[in-house]
């Protein structure tokens, strides 16, 4: 497939671009050894983290694939690249928080009405979060929550979600939410960030992404039949 | 130490819709003016460029077109005794940044204002007693008229491309626009655009329940469209990329689209970018205004001398400038007196969504921002409210601009909430939900009002915009009557499920979830120096030569979407500048 083979052209092309970027955060996962010279398929070159430790990648690995399974209705989070994606949002401002108004003081415990406030930034939830969890989990059951079953997995992951677990160090909702939301996100951004892959997202709910031009589509009562397009021309 | 430039004409404040349209009819009377505007150059090419614009996560999830909340944003607090805390990331409302301002990333929803809503507390008081009007309640009148406004209305319909249907021109019915649409001077320059089929279902349940659905008044083009500044704008392809994006195919209207290019002819003209103002000077006895403090994209601080200051950026933005500056007597909710900062108001939402089987096709990624179907039986003062105890009211419609999934996928009540159930759910919905809104107006009190925070900075050190703000029963009572109403129209679509999102008595307001960037009042107009910040003209009555043009000047809330007011009041506002103001600078209404 001419549009794949181009693809994975510009993936590789950006893998490299960004790859010498944060040095400091590759240290010691072994990246600076991957062959990041040699255009092989991703399958045969899978994405090296740069922001999550190889733990804190298991966690995020384990996390999206039960909170997006892979299953009769199609790939999930982790076929979709959803942990890529994270891990390349933790490195632009958005993961750093520099988005958004972050000077003190703080109230942690305000109204939620107040929305975020919280002196973490995205890379301090995963950070703090991931290990306060598997902390617990350790505590609990003996292992970290990547080891765990999926159906144990399940219910830690419902627990989050209610705020029912006490993990010291941060909110559980807040571990939750912002794993959700970025999940979310990378199963339907647009491939350029390093998630749906393949438009699986997109797929799924019948997104036509990039298409763009509905002019003879207006006000018709009937399935749109084209199938997505995303920015760089990819095909679903 | 400052530079201090040469003196201009006049500076302008901001560059959206009320700066742009005050910089052209300011150089149209001759005038040499500068306009600032805090954020970077930006324009449809190449920053909504087909294809990288059609990216969500970077431009409505991220923000790129939005406000900058790192470097300033505003405090917000429920009551006069609380804290406030910083509004850290943008959600609830998302104010604009960089040249064209909110008017770039905007919808094109372009409505004019009801008659009766420019003199609300007058029109209230005559139909339904003065005890009516419930205590706290500080609604005003705005001191101009529809007829005074509705040239500018039309000339600036003219100049956004405007597509709709006319119910009344010159007293004459001409089409089935909105039969409670006050006259009009002339039609839309262009038809209304197709309905897409969520509208097409909104148009047919309304009719059913008995009320008068139109198509909305959208400022993204239904066919090529030249406006009276030689400006050429291109049908809208319904692509469903407007709210939070800039229109790739130049048909939804912008200033950096509509008016720019013209003004940009005018050697008068010049806009500088990355020019963040701090203040604006007054002389040593505070009555007029010398220029503006601002710092540019290096870090310096410099003053631009000019005989006129209009202040024109986003509705908080200019509350926060005269206060920074001293301009006009602040707000003091305990005693009621000042008015800088009074009557702060907002938009008062309910949303229902509809859920449909496999046989009815939404497609909600086809869309157009201004562009759907309304109703205006429940706005207004269009029904009765005496039984009904409430003031305001609210157009309800289906106005699908274009839901992607990431933001805006929505899933019948009970769905899972991740995992394998979610995935079916997210499949089964998508393109067979439509989401109808009303769109409700939210009244002015007392207690709901602007200053300046006492703890948080801006990235220049000073003080942040301090909102004051809650729900009040007044409000409650109208979004809940009217909701009902609303839930009647989504019955007769006979829907497989519904989901009903509406304030309960008591609910807080919630700065968390989207509702719309209507934020209103803060600097508004009136006939009483004691009771408002601006004459009818949009004139500090404090500083003659200083302008204050913007939403910002709406004393209440109103049912419909605010611009297409900001666009009449500004062309309002330079007429009276043009043909009176230049001839004998002044104040324009003696106190």
């Amino acid at each position: 497939m001419p549009d794949d083979k181009a693809f994975n052209g510009r993936r590789d092309f950006l893998r490299k671009t960004l790859a010498v970027i944060p040095a400091i955060t590759v240290a010691g996962y072994g990246v600076a050894t991957t062959a990041f010279g040699q255009a092989a398929p991703a399958a045969q070159n899978p994405y090296q983290p740069r922001f999550f430790s190889a733990a804190e990648w298991a966690f995020v690995n384990a996390a999206v694939a039960r909170l997006i399974p892979s299953d009769a209705n199609g790939p999930g989070a982790v076929e979709a690249g959803v942990p890529e994606f994270i891990d390349r949002q933790l490195e632009t401002a958005y993961g750093h928080g520099n988005l958004w108004y972050m000077q003190a003081p703080f109230a942690a415990d305000a109204a939620p009405q107040f929305g975020h406030q919280s002196k973490l930034v995205p890379r301090d939830i995963y950070r703090i979060g991931i290990a306060a969890l598997d902390r617990w989990c350790k505590g609990q059951h003996g292992k970290t929550f990547a080891e765990l079953e999926p159906a144990a997995q399940d219910d830690l992951l419902h627990q989050l979600e209610g705020g029912r677990i006490d993990l010291q160090d941060l909110p559980s909702v807040l571990l939750f939410s912002q794993l959700w939301q970025n999940t979310r996100e990378g199963f339907f951004a647009d491939p350029i960030h390093g998630g749906n892959r393949g438009l699986a997202g997109w797929k799924l709910v019948g997104f036509p992404g990039a298409r763009a031009d509905f002019m003879d589509w207006v006000d018709r009562n009937e399935k749109y039949p084209f199938p997505p397009v995303s920015i760089s021309g990819e095909r679903g | 130490m400052a530079t201090t430039l040469k003196p201009v004409n006049a500076v302008v404040v901001g560059f959206g819709w009320a700066g742009a349209i005050l910089a052209k009819e300011l150089t149209e009377a001759g005038l040499q003016v500068v306009a600032l505007e805090r954020g970077p150059y930006q324009d449809t090419y190449p920053d909504g460029a087909y294809p990288n614009t059609l990216d969500e996560l970077t431009y409505n999830s991220r923000g790129k077109l939005f406000q900058d909340l790192s470097r300033s944003t505003v405090t917000v607090r429920h009551g006069i005794d609380d804290t406030a805390l910083p509004y850290r990331q943008l959600s609830a409302f998302l104010p604009g940044n960089g040249v064209g301002g909110a008017g770039l990333h905007w919808s094109g929803v372009h409505f004019r204002i009801m008659p009766e809503e420019l003199r609300l507390r007058s029109h209230y008081e005559e139909r339904y007693g003065k005890g009516f009007i419930p205590e706290g309640m500080t609604i005003q009148d705005y001191g101009v008229s529809y007829e005074e406004l509705e040239p500018h209305f039309d000339f600036a319909e003219k100049v956004f491309g405007t597509s709709g249907t006319a119910y009344k021109v010159k007293g004459q019915v001409v089409g089935d626009g909105n039969p409670f649409a006050p006259d009009r001077s002339d039609g839309f320059p262009l038809p209304a655009l197709k309905d897409v089929h969520s509208a097409h279902l909104f148009r047919k349940a309304a009719e059913e329940v008995g009320m008068h659905p139109y198509a909305m008044p959208a400022a993204n083009a239904s066919g090529p469209w030249t406006n009276p500044y030689g400006v050429q704008m291109g049908p809208c392809n319904f692509c469903g990329f407007c709210s939070g994006y800039a229109c790739y195919m130049y048909s939804k209207a912008s200033p950096n689209l509509n008016i720019l290019p013209a003004l940009k002819q005018s050697e008068l003209f010049e806009l500088r970018v990355n020019s963040n103002v701090l203040r604006v000077n007054l002389d040593s006895d505070g009555k007029r205004a010398t220029g503006v403090t601002y710092v540019d994209a290096q870090g310096r601080e410099i003053v631009q001398p000019a005989d006129l200051v209009i202040v024109s950026a986003f509705q908080f933005h200019n509350v926060h400038l005269m206060l920074l500056s001293g301009i006009g007597k602040p707000y003091d909710p305990r005693t009621g007196e000042g008015v800088v900062g009074k009557n702060f108001a907002y938009q008062n939402m309910a949303t229902i969504k509809a859920f449909f089987d496999r046989d009815v096709h939404t497609n909600p990624f086809i869309g157009t921002g201004g562009g759907g179907v309304a109703v205006d039986d429940f706005n207004s003062d269009n029904f009765d409210h005496g039984p009904l105890g409430f003031v305001g009211g609210s157009p309800f419609w289906v106005n699908q601009a274009g839901s992607k999934p990431i933001r805006g996928l929505s899933l019948p009540p009970g769905s899972p909430t991740w995992g394998s159930g979610w995935k079916q759910a997210a499949r089964d919905a998508y393109t067979h939900t439509l989401s109808m809104d009303a769109h409700g107006s939210n009244m002015s009190y007392r207690d709901n009002y602007l200053d300046l925070d006492p703890t948080y900075k801006d990235a220049y050190g000073q003080p942040l915009l301090r909102m004051t703000f809650d729900w009040k029963e007044n409000e409650y009572k109208m979004t809940r009557y009217v909701t009902e109403q609303m839930r009647k129209i989504a019955g007769a679509m006979n829907p497989k499920a519904i989901a009903v999102h509406v304030k309960n008595f008591g609910d807080r307001f919630d700065t968390r979830a989207y509702q719309t960037t209507h934020l209103l009042g803060g600097a508004i107009m009136g006939s009483d120096p004691k009771t408002s910040a601006v004459n009818r003209y949009l004139q500090s009555w404090d500083v003659h030569n200083v302008f204050v043009i913007g939403a910002s000047a709406f004393p209440q809330g109103t049912g419909y979407n605010p611009t297409g007011l900001v666009a009449a009041l500004a062309y309002w506002s330079a007429k009276a500048i043009r043909e009176q103001y230049l001839k004998n600078p002044g104040p324009l209404v003696q106190a």
